[in-house]
């Protein structure tokens, strides 16, 4: 009997953009307090983000794909879209009443709620577009795998 | 792991040549790249930190001491200067490889000075065709 060498893996990515208002505040600061560590991005703007979601896993022996990538997109529309586009990140969710909604916060925010809707064993990462000058990336490293 | 990137651009000149060698083996190393009057590119820079979110400021390094760092460090050294006269370049021909492991280095330290944050990783384009990546991958 022969054994069937194992696949290799692929990653695949794909991407959404959403659009949100947000500004930045640490509420145990003053408004004064808050203009002057955070600048112009303490008054209320917005972002174009650009989201790519990246999975790593074996394509399926017969379906040939490591996963639909109509359901990735479902749980994209569900974790993030309804979460995020066309929202106030201060106002409309509940992640930054604490910390200000950096690139960095709000992609550790996206990795934890892909994380934990995902394919444990696919999700590879994401890559956050704040622009075009300027991304986030969040990936497991291999000490947090092992944790 | 988090890490954050910038997108920075600089213009320069190059000539790809080994003075050691001939005029005829650089040209036939490096093509039209040993033109000996020089051409240049426009040259798009990616650096990659990775550390730490400060719950103060809610960012792993301030954009804005980041921009400093790789004004100082490259763009105002590098950018609108022909590479071949610069130190970095003395024993080193300036090819894209050559640049970015410069780059590398200049910026290493420099970003490791920062609390919590290291280099992760350099990327350069040279043209939108060719781009080149040291440190860590994807």
């Amino acid at each position: 009997m022969l054994e069937k060498p194992p696949l290799p893996h692929v990653r695949l990515t794909r991407a959404v953009e959403f659009s949100t208002s947000l500004r930045y505040c640490n509420p145990d600061l003053s408004e004064a307090e808050n203009r002057v560590r955070f600048g112009r991005k303490a008054s209320h703007h917005g972002h174009n983000y650009r989201l790519e979601v990246t999975l790593s896993g074996e394509p399926d022996a017969t379906t040939g794909m490591v996963i639909d990538l109509k359901d990735l997109q479902d749980v994209i529309d569900r974790e993030v879209m309804t979460r995020f586009d066309h929202r106030d990140l201060n106002r409309d969710t509940p992640y930054f009443e604490k910390e200000p909604p950096t690139p960095e916060n709000l992609a550790r925010v996206i990795d934890r709620v892909l994380r934990a809707a995902l394919p444990s064993g696919l999700y590879h990462g994401i890559r956050l577009y704040e622009d075009a000058d300027t991304f986030v990336e969040v990936t497991a490293s291999p000490a947090e795998h092992a944790t | 792991m988090i890490a954050l990137t910038r997108r920075y651009r600089f213009p320069a000149a190059h000539v790809l040549s080994h003075p050691a060698l001939s005029v005829a083996d650089n040209a036939r190393i490096y093509g039209k790249c040993a033109n000996p009057a020089g051409h240049g590119h426009d040259y798009g820079l990616e650096v990659t930190v990775a550390g730490e979110i400060d719950p103060a400021t809610g960012q792993i390094i301030e954009r804005e001491r980041l921009d400093a760092l790789v004004a100082q460090r490259v763009l105002d050294r590098f950018g609108h200067c022909l590479l071949n006269d610069d130190p970095a370049f003395a024993s080193r021909v300036p090819t894209a490889e050559n640049i970015a492991l410069a780059i590398e280095a200049l910026l290493g330290p420099a970003v490791a000075s920062q609390p919590g944050a290291r280099l992760l990783r350099v990327r350069l384009e040279e043209t939108r065709k060719n781009s080149f990546e040291t440190g860590e991958p994807r």
